[in-house]
């Protein structure tokens, strides 16, 4: 594939929202889209989630992660979807600028009329909820533990204990005990479950893994790896009730304690962030408040159903798409004036050659030497002549005015940029 | 001897809580659902416990070393750690393809066990 230097979209994530958003932009319109993902292949975290569950809404089918995610794959690649793999996404620009990276291409430079950030989220990790005890190996985030034993074929370890009842957690804990590890215990520091109802009853209680909510890890207890946790009751204010410790011996944490949208690049695009969702600020078009960035799926908030991620993915896109066709119908319309000889500058620099039909454009310059003799300043667009002013003089201190008039935008409306020469007559 | 039991629907995520008035082995009254699958899951739960499965088998020279499966009907609950048994002895070999059979009418359940996505060669 070549690489070209300006697309209609880009997508920077191929999860289920980059996905529908590249699917969607290319079905309206947009002429060249591009998916940029740091991973080896498309798909997001839905290649992970092997488990089923998805596209009930979107396909009326139960599907696992991989098979939901394949339709796209193959929609995409079907309509001329373009995909940079292994490639990371180092900035963007408000001005639509993106800066990547990769092995196979270097340093890329792309520029886009519109950009539709599908990042997703990160988990949330052991200092981000500051869990006391020693620093063995053996814990883990959940989505780490989920990709090690369902894509890559290891085993986190033996005997786990599950902090947090998130989706990620409860499907671990039932995937874990399908491997031959024992899940000791799921701890819940709220008091109701986080997760679905139904991941509570196909993974936790038809296993007998016994579920505590309001407990939490008090201690993690091991040198060079986990050997236990010291598990503890907390009150509705996650005071810990003292006496109510219990070692329970493992050599596995898991954290299943919540997901991050993830937003570095939309900061660093001037995008303004909800501190609340900790994604994008985003009007009903999934566009945020940075022209033509648009902003969907987990990067935005962190949803329940993939479904919904795939619903946002196809409003972004579609929205992504008009906004592409409008910046290239103005490209197509915009034609730069230059300034030829004994012109020093003109004033508009550019001109929407539209705004001709029916209207005067009045277009001001200097000169840069004085000539004392009667001149043509002439318009023209290459050898073509569209009209000139005479003058009897000119010099740099007196402005000069040709107007543009409704008859010329015949011949104006077939160039590609305009020059104004200064000719003797 | 009739009995109430409680059950959670696990056909679609709304996860809806089910009073199910049980005969025996036969559901005489379901109330709490909200969708006619409630009633069905409830029937089914009573006399019949069926799961889906997805984990993974082995895969020779694949892009990864491991392709996701999944039982495209739900297989007997009690049967499910007997067909993982049976899916521990499988190895393929890649190119896989999206769809593929990996194991057909699985211990004699009826149900299939099928690839979940492609798996190019390495």
């Amino acid at each position: 594939m070549t690489l070209k230097n300006v697309y209609d979209v880009v997508v920077i994530g191929s999860g289920p929202g980059g996905l529908a958003a590249a699917v969607a932009a290319k079905k309206e319109g947009a002429q060249d889209v591009l998916i940029i993902e740091r991973d080896v292949e498309l798909g997001g975290i839905l290649l992970q989630c092997i488990h089923n569950g998805f596209g009930l809404e979107t396909f009326k089918e139960d599907l696992p992660g991989p098979t939901y995610a394949e339709r796209f794959i193959k929609e995409a690649q079907a309509i001329g979807v373009e995909v940079l793999l292994d490639t990371m996404v180092l900035d963007i620009t408000p001005q639509r600028k993106i800066y990547a990276a990769s092995k196979r291409n270097g340093f890329i430079e792309i520029e886009s009329r519109s950009i539709v950030l599908a990042m997703g989220c990160r988990e949330r990790t052991r200092p981000q909820i500051r869990i006391p005890g020693s620093r063995p190996a053996g814990v883990y985030s959940a989505g780490t533990a989920q990709r090690w034993v369902n894509v890559e074929g290891y085993m986190p370890g033996n005997r786990v204990v599950i902090l947090g009842s998130g989706d990620i957690g409860m499907i671990m804990a039932r995937r874990l005990t399908f491997e031959g590890a024992k899940v000791e215990r799921v701890l819940e520091v709220m008091d109701y479950l986080t997760g679905l109802t139904r991941n509570y009853v196909q993974c936790l209680l038809d296993f007998d893994i016994p579920l505590q909510l309001r407990h939490t890890v008090k201690r993690v207890i091991g040198n060079t790896h986990v050997e236990a946790i010291e598990a503890v009751q907390v009150d509705a204010k996650w005071n810990v009730v003292p006496g109510s410790e219990e070692v329970i011996p493992c050599d596995t944490l898991l954290l299943s304690v919540g997901l991050i949208p993830e937003n570095e690049l939309s900061r660093k695009a001037g995008v303004i962030l909800d501190p609340i969702t900790g994604g994008p600020v985003v009007d009903d078009n999934f566009q945020t408040n940075v022209h033509g960035i648009f902003a969907a799926g987990n990067v935005v908030h962190v949803y329940d159903l993939v479904d919904w991620v795939t619903e946002a993915g196809y409003e972004a896109g579609k929205c992504a798409a008009a906004h592409a066709i409008e910046v290239r119908r103005k490209e197509h319309h915009l034609i730069p004036l230059i300034a030829g000889d004994n012109v020093r500058y003109i004033v508009p620099h550019m001109l929407d050659k539209r705004n001709l039909e029916g209207n005067e454009i009045r277009l001001q310059m200097r000169v840069s030497k004085p000539v004392e003799q009667p001149v043509w300043l002439e318009v023209h667009d290459k050898n073509n002549l569209i009209t000139r002013r005479a003058e009897r003089y000119v010099r740099p201190g007196e402005m000069v005015t040709v107007v543009l008039k409704p008859d010329h935008f015949a011949e104006v409306s077939k160039a590609d940029s305009l020059t104004i020469d200064m000719v003797l007559r | 001897m009739k009995e109430i039991q409680k059950l959670i629907c696990i056909s679609c995520p709304k996860g809806c809580t089910l009073e199910v008035t049980v005969d025996g082995d036969t559901v005489v009254k379901v109330s709490g659902e909200t969708c006619k699958k409630g009633v069905d899951y409830a029937e089914k739960e009573i006399s019949d416990p069926r799961r889906m499965i997805a984990t993974t088998v082995r895969v020779k020279n694949g892009f990864h070393p491991l392709v996701p499966v999944y039982s495209l009907q739900p297989v007997p609950k009690p049967l499910i750690q007997n067909v993982l048994k049976e899916l521990r002895k499988v190895e393929l070999t890649a190119p896989v393809k999206q769809g593929s059979v990996v194991l057909e009418n699985v211990l004699g359940t009826g149900a299939n066990i099928i690839a979940s996505r492609d798996m190019p060669a390495k």
